[in-house]
C-alpha cells in the first residue's frame, strides 16, 4: 500500500520507493533522490502520527528516529507493509 | 607550514543537516566576534566569525546554510557546494570541514558525512547535542565511530557551558598540522542508487555504534498530539500569533516613542543650531526625520524577531508550516511562507528579509511579491487618522465598534488580495512550473537558550540598522529633494513643499487622481509619504498648513474631515491598502531578489491595484451619496 493513503496510526516498514511520473511536478528521479534524503529508504520504520485539517493533509510521519512532514501526493510514492 | 600560513587565519566551514544545532555551535565557538555579509552575486548570508584555539591558532569559522546533501536544490544550498568544493573564485577552499551532526538523530547526518568524504578535504564530525543523547539513554561508541567513518569523531554540547572544550583542543591540534595539501575532489551527483547504498552504510555503522533506547522522545510525542491535532494545533497557532501581535504593537510602543522623541529632540537641536536654509532643511528634514522615521520600527523588529528566534529554537516553526501548508498552498504559497507574512504585518522589510527560509525561488518570489500587502505598522497612523475623522464611533451589532470593524476590514483586504495575488502570480507566472513538494522535517522540541537568541536578535539589528544607514538613507535624501527643491521665492507666503518638484508632481497627477477622488494636496503628501508611510500624516498637516507635525493628529483630523468629502477619505484608505507607498520596501526588493525586474513588478501591480480600488470605491462611495 502507498503511505499517501496510510490512516493516522498506522505503523509499517518501507517496502519500496516507487515513484510515477504523475506522482509530484518534479522529475520523479529527483523526487525519488530527495525523499531518501529525508531518510524514506527500504526497511525504514515508519508510523504516520499526524494529519492536518483539510483533505487530512499534510502528514507528520514518524521515520526511524525522525519526524517528517510531506504531503500526501508525494507520500503515495511511498510503498509500505 | 610557511611563515604566511603562520600568519594567515586556517578557515574551518561549519556545514550540517538542518535542526542539528550547527548556528547554536557556531555561536559558542566564535561568541559575538561574528559578521554577516553575502556571498558575492546572491542573497545568500555568508556568516563568519573569529576563534582562537587554546594553542594560539587564530581559525576564521564560516557557517554554511545547513543541506542533507552536497545535491543543490536551492541558492543556500548551492553555496554550500560550491563553497566545500571551491568553486567560489572569491573564497579559498576550506582547511577543514566540520560536520555538525544531531547526536540524536544521526541516520541523514551520517548519510551527508559519506557524502562529504568525497570531496577531499579534512574532515572533522562533531556529535553536537550529546548531553541530550546522553539524557535519553543513547549510547555512542566513538572508537567503533571513528574507525568506521575513518574520520576524527568528537562529541559537543553547544549549549552547555564546557560544553564545546574537548572539540577546542581538537580544532587545536588539527589546526597545528593543517596543510595546504589538496587531495582531488571525488565528488560528483549522486544517483539514486549511490544515495541509497550510502543510506544502507549509514544505517549499518549506526547499527554497530549506536545503542538507542527503543522509546523515542516522549515529551515531543506527546507535547505533538496537541500541538499537531488537526482543531487544537490550529487554535494554538492563531492564539501564539495573537500574543505575538500583542506584544509587537504594545510593547513596543513605549521604546517608539521614546525614540520619536529622540529624532524630535535631535531634530529640533539641528534646527536651532544650524542657520535658517538648506543645510538646515537638509540635516532636520531629510537626514534626522528620514532616518528617524526608519528607525522608529527598530523596536518593532526587535520584539518580532526575538519571537520569530525563540519559535524557531523550540521547534515550533516548523509545526506551524505543517498546520498552514493547506491553507496556504490553496493560495500558491509555501507552508513556509507563513512566517514571513506574519512579520510583515509588523514591517514589510524584516518580512522580506524571512523569506530566506523558503528553499524554493519561485516559492521565495511569490511571497517577496506580496508581503508588502500585509497591513504592515507604518499604515496604523494614516488608518487611524483618517478613520477617527471619518468613521463615526458608533457600536454596531451591539457589540463591535464601527472604527474598530473598519479597521479590522483594511487589515482582511490586506490578505485576502495578498493570497489572490499570490495564485495569480502562479498561474501567470509558474503555471508550466513544478509545484516544489513540502517536505520538512520536525525537530524534536528543545528549550531555546537566551544567548544564541539573543545574539540572532542583535545580529538581525545591525542588518536593519545598516540597512537603514545605507539604500534607505539615499532613497529618503531623494525623497526630501523632491520635497524641497526648487526652493520658495522670497517672500513665499505658502507652505515650502508647495513650491517643490512634489508640488508640480501632485498637481501634474491631478487629471489622472481625480478619478479616484485625490485632491492635489494628498498627491503632495503621498511624495513624501514614500519615505515611510506615516509621513504622510504629517505632510497632509504640511500641506493644509498646520503646524506642528505628527504631534497634531487630532488637528490634522479636523482639517480633512473639513477639506475632504467621505468618499475621498475612503479611496485614500483603500488607496492605502494597496499603494506600493514606501520606498524602503522597494529598495530590500530590489536587494534580496537581485533585479530590478521584480522591484518594478511590484511597484507596478501593487499601483494598478491601489487605482482599481480606490476608483471603484470611489465612485461606489459618491453613488451612494457620500461625495
Amino acid at each position: 500500500m502507498a503511505l499517501g493513503l496510510a490512516q493516522r496510526g498506522f505503523r509499517g516498514r518501507i517496502t519500496a520507493i516507487s515513484v510515477s511520473p504523475e506522482a509530484s511536478d518534479l522529475p520523479p528521479d529527483e523526487l525519488e533522490r530527495r525523499l531518501i534524503e529525508l531518510g524514506f529508504t527500504e526497511g525504514a520504520q515508519v508510523e504516520v502520527l499526524h494529519e492536518g485539517l483539510f483533505g487530512r493533509d499534510p502528514i507528520a510521519v514518524r521515520v526511524d528516529n525522525a519526524t517528517v512532514a510531506i504531503r500526501r501526493r508525494e507520500a503515495m510514492a511511498i510503498l509500505v507493509s | 607550514m610557511t611563515a604566511v600560513a603562520e600568519s594567515e587565519p586556517l578557515r574551518f566551514a561549519l556545514i550540517g543537516t538542518p535542526n542539528s544545532g550547527k548556528t547554536a555551535l557556531f555561536n559558542a565557538l566564535t561568541g559575538s566576534r561574528q559578521k554577516v555579509a553575502n556571498y558575492p552575486g546572491v542573497t545568500v548570508e555568508r556568516k563568519s566569525g573569529m576563534l582562537q584555539t587554546p594553542g594560539g591558532h587564530s581559525v576564521n569559522l564560516i557557517d554554511l546554510p545547513g543541506t542533507y546533501s552536497l545535491r543543490a536544490r536551492s541558492p543556500d544550498e548551492e553555496v554550500t557546494r560550491d563553497f566545500v568544493l571551491g568553486r567560489f573564485a572569491s573564497e579559498a577552499t576550506p582547511d577543514l570541514l566540520l560536520c555538525v551532526a544531531d547526536a540524536t538523530n544521526l541516520r541523514l547526518a551520517l548519510r551527508l558525512v559519506l557524502e562529504l568524504k568525497r570531496v577531499g578535504r579534512p574532515l572533522l564530525l562533531v556529535l553536537n547535542m550529546i548531553d541530550i543523547a546522553r539524557r535519553r539513554g543513547i549510547d555512542i561508541d566513538l572508537d567503533r565511530m571513528t574507525a568506521e567513518l575513518g574520520i576524527p569523531v568528537i562529541t559537543a554540547a553547544a549549549v552547555r557551558r564546557g560544553g564545546t572544550d574537548d572539540l577546542m583542543r581538537r580544532l587545536d591540534e588539527l589546526a597545528a598540522t593543517a596543510t595546504d595539501a589538496h587531495e582531488a575532489t571525488s565528488w560528483k551527483q549522486p544517483t539514486t542508487g549511490e544515495l541509497r547504498a550510502a543510506q544502507r552504510e549509514a544505517d549499518r555503522i549506526i547499527a554497530a555504534a549506536v545503542k538507542t533506547p527503543s522509546k523515542p522522545d516522549t515529551l515531543t510525542t506527546r507535547l505533538d498530539s496537541v500541538l499537531l491535532h488537526p482543531v487544537a494545533g490550529l487554535v494554538i497557532l492563531l492564539a501564539i500569533l495573537f500574543v505575538m501581535f500583542q506584544a509587537v504593537f504594545t510593547w513596543a510602543q513605549p521604546l517608539m516613542d521614546l525614540i520619536n522623541a529622540g529624532f524630535d529632540g535631535l531634530g529640533a537641536l539641528a534646527h536651532t543650531a544650524l542657520p535658517e536654509g538648506l543645510l538646515q532643511s537638509f540635516v532636520e528634514n531629510g537626514i534626522i526625520s528620514g532616518v528617524g522615521s526608519v528607525i522608529v520600527f527598530l523596536p518593532q523588529i526587535l520584539i518580532l524577531f526575538l519571537f520569530i528566534l525563540l519559535l524557531e529554537d523550540l521547534g515550533y516553526m516548523a509545526r506551524a508550516a505543517f498546520l498552514m501548508d493547506r491553507i496556504m498552498g490553496g493560495a500558491g504559497l509555501h507552508g513556509r511562507a507563513f512566517i514571513p507574512l506574519l512579520s510583515s504585518f509588523a514591517c514589510a522589510i524584516p518580512g522580506i528579509m524571512a523569506t530566506r527560509v523558503i528553499d524554493n525561488p519561485r516559492d521565495r518570489l511569490t511571497t517577496i511579491l506580496v508581503a508588502p500587502l500585509m497591513t504592515c505598522s507604518a499604515r496604523i497612523p494614516v488608518y487611524t487618522l483618517i478613520i477617527s475623522a471619518f468613521i463615526p464611533n458608533k457600536t454596531v451589532w451591539g457589540f463591535a465598534s464601527l472604527q474598530g470593524v473598519v479597521m479590522f476590514g483594511l487589515y482582511a483586504a490586506g490578505i485576502v488580495s495578498a493570497l489572490g495575488v499570490s495564485a495569480l502570480a502562479k498561474f501567470l507566472f509558474w503555471r508550466e512550473s513544478p509545484t516544489p513538494p513540502f517536505m520538512l522535517e520536525l525537530p524534536d522540541y528543545k528549550l531555546p537558550r537566551p544567548r544564541s537568541v539573543l545574539m540572532g536578535v542583535y545580529t538581525r539589528a545591525k542588518m536593519f540598522l545598516h540597512r537603514a544607514g545605507t539604500t534607505i538613507f539615499s532613497m529618503m535624501v531623494l525623497i526630501w529633494f523632491l520635497a524641497s527643491f526648487p526652493r520658495p521665492p522670497a517672500g513665499a507666503t505658502g507652505p515650502a513643499i508647495d513650491y517643490s518638484i512634489a508640488s508640480w508632481l501632485g498637481h501634474a497627477i491631478e487629471p489622472v487622481t481625480k478619478a479616484i477622488g485625490f485632491n492635489w494636496q494628498i498627491n503632495v503628501a503621498l511624495i513624501p509619504g514614500m519615505a515611510a508611510r506615516e509621513v504622510a500624516v504629517a505632510a497632509l498637516g504640511t500641506v493644509y498648513a498646520i503646524e506642528g507635525g505628527k504631534e497634531n493628529a487630532a488637528q490634522i483630523g479636523q482639517a480633512l474631515a473639513h477639506h475632504w468629502p467621505l468618499a475621498t477619505a475612503l479611496s485614500v484608505l483603500v488607496w492605502y491598502i494597496f499603494a506600493p507607498q514606501c520606498a524602503s520596501t522597494l529598495a530590500v526588493i530590489k536587494r534580496e531578489t537581485g533585479s530590478w525586474k521584480w522591484m518594478a513588478l511590484t511597484f507596478g501591480y501593487m499601483l494598478a491595484l491601489a487605482y482599481i480600488a480606490s476608483f471603484a470605491t470611489y465612485h461606489v462611495a459618491v453613488a451612494l451619496g457620500a461625495g
